[in-house]
């Protein structure tokens, strides 16, 4: 799930500017379920914008702000009531949806786009996957290290642990001797002694395209 | 020629000491400590802007002192560099006649004094040795493109921590490292001969064949000690020895002498050193004085080091 966190009210207040009326669009899936663009959060907006004395317009929620077919039809009304802006409660990449899909209206977020995480707990998000292109939780215990270590290190640990907490946040585990402790879980502390080629980052060259139909 | 890999393939007892450049642009103070260092130790081993906190970069110090004729060690971390970069410095300090270097992945920019610095990690310490190591056997930068004239050829280093828990994993990573063409090893600081003996075995058990030096921290006193314990990853001064700084504080105090922790410290790092040499448990040791460097050749002569 995309990890996304309220902006302090202010800076999305300063977004909005001298815009009259304003149109916002959640998202339900991922923002929904961090509670920063469901339809509570939106009501909240909807109350503090008017209170500052601006028009809320239309409202609606997208079942994924990431998929552009289906904001494409919910952004139609939205973009008829004619806002002055349109501000979308999703990650960053639902806003970028949104917009294209907003015609000349200016699209501001309302939220912070945080990481990829595990919702481990009901309310409670930890970061467990940074996107790199090229997986190596086959040798690492099902344990990332380029998340999970401050360092992104992948030969092995740093010497600043202490008490198996890292130097960076002391209130984290050392990832790497996380991971020593998984492989000796399972047996397999054979794989910390394989020799690790460098992978580079050649290729996550951002921005990046997958497409299956051969084509953008 | 590497001063160090000279006296260390020749079976001598190598002995560095560490520098810091200065946070600054006035290079006078150490090339001061550099004269007082000259000719007492087999290198000076400038660090990369230890504990993340900003200096002038090492590659400066290790020129000037490269042509006041005193062999320098350039230390070169991850943290700030990429792979292009970390390569680019390699390639001018050759060009300048440095030809020891000693691989660091670095502490974060959090823990050290630019904390927005952006921490950059394209290699750690293990992959720098393996692009250094590769870039000599192919005479190829980091893109596999020719380099002129051929790579230079450096006397490559890393470091260890010998009291690590659990110590498998850096047993392991000293193994990647000598690998990855290190072919001497630094510790951490070494207060206590049973933790560094039983850290010998290990690497020993594990067959792997490096030169091994051990570092050497004179303390100044029994604040500073306690200070190391709780904050330096690594670190465990046994409480004997902070009693005993105490004690030389609370003397020193009675009697109105000044430094007498401080001249303890170096009477105790003088006695590890040489312990260490006496009893052939490493080829060398690094003295680390965290700015007390122009007590290193005081420390050498009490532990009857003469190179």
């Amino acid at each position: 799930m995309i990890i996304t966190q309220k902006k302090p009210i202010e800076e999305v207040m300063a977004m909005v500017g001298d815009a009259k009326t304003v149109a916002i669009v959640g998202c339900g899936s991922c923002a929904t379920a961090c509670q920063t663009g469901g339809e509570p959060q939106i009501a909240e907006l909807t109350a503090i914008l008017e209170q500052a004395g601006k028009k809320v317009v239309a409202t609606t929620v997208a079942d994924y702000c990431c998929m552009n077919l289906g904001v494409k039809a919910k952004m139609k009304p939205v973009v008829a009531a004619n806002p002055d802006c349109v501000i979308c409660m999703s990650c960053g990449d639902g806003v970028q949806c949104v917009a294209k899909n907003a015609g000349s209206i200016p699209t501001y977020p309302s939220n912070d786009t945080m990481y990829l995480g595990e919702a481990v707990r009901f309310g409670v998000w930890e970061e467990a996957c940074r996107f790199c292109g090229q997986c190596v939780l086959g040798k690492t215990g099902a344990i990332c290290p380029i998340t999970q270590c401050a360092k992104s290190l992948v030969n092995g640990p740093c010497g600043g642990q202490k008490n198996g907490k890292c130097e960076v946040n002391p209130e984290n585990d050392c990832a790497w001797i996380k991971i020593y402790e998984r492989l000796q879980a399972t047996n397999q502390l054979e794989k910390l002694m394989e020799r690790r080629e460098d992978k580079g980052y050649a290729a996550v060259a951002y921005p990046r395209t997958i497409s299956l139909r051969g084509k953008k | 020629m590497s001063n160090l890999k000279d006296a260390l393939e020749s079976g001598k007892f190598g002995v560095t000491a560490e520098m810091a450049p200065p946070k600054g642009y006035d290079f006078t103070e150490q090339m001061e400590t550099a004269e007082v260092l000259r000719g007492k130790v087999h290198a000076v081993n400038v660090t990369d802007m230890q504990s993340a906190c900003l200096k002038a970069t090492g590659l400066g110090l290790c020129i000037k002192l490269k042509q006041a004729g005193i062999d320098p060690i350039l230390q070169m971390t991850g943290r700030d560099r990429n792979r292009m970069a970390i390569m680019g410095d390699i390639l001018s300090a050759a060009g300048f006649g440095i030809d020891t270097m000693l691989a660091l992945t670095g502490d974060h920019p959090v823990v050290g004094d630019c904390k927005d610095s952006k921490p950059v990690y394209d290699l750690d310490s293990v992959g720098i040795l393996q692009m250094l190591s590769k870039m000599e056997q192919t005479n190829c930068d980091c893109g596999g493109n020719e380099i002129a004239g051929g790579a230079p050829k450096f006397y490559k280093g890393a470091s260890v921590t010998p009291l690590y828990d659990p110590i498998f994993l850096q047993v392991n990573k000293l193994r990647q490292k000598v690998e990855a063409g290190a072919m001497y090893v630094q510790t951490q600081g070494i207060f206590d001969l049973d933790v560094l003996k039983r850290f010998l075995e290990m690497v020993d058990k594990a067959g792997i064949k490096v030169h091994i030096m051990a570092g050497i921290i004179p303390l100044k006193g029994a604040g500073g000690a306690k200070y190391m314990n709780e904050n330096v990853p690594g670190i465990a001064v046994p409480q004997d020895m902070i009693d005993k700084l105490a004690a030389a504080a609370a003397e020193g105090k009675e009697k109105g002498i000044k430094g007498l922790p401080a001249k303890l410290g170096m009477e105790m790092a003088a006695e590890m050193i040489a312990k260490i040499k006496d009893e052939k448990l490493c080829d060398g040791v690094h003295v680390m004085a965290i700015g007390a460097e122009k007590n290193v050749p005081t420390i050498l002569d009490m532990a009857g080091i003469a190179i």
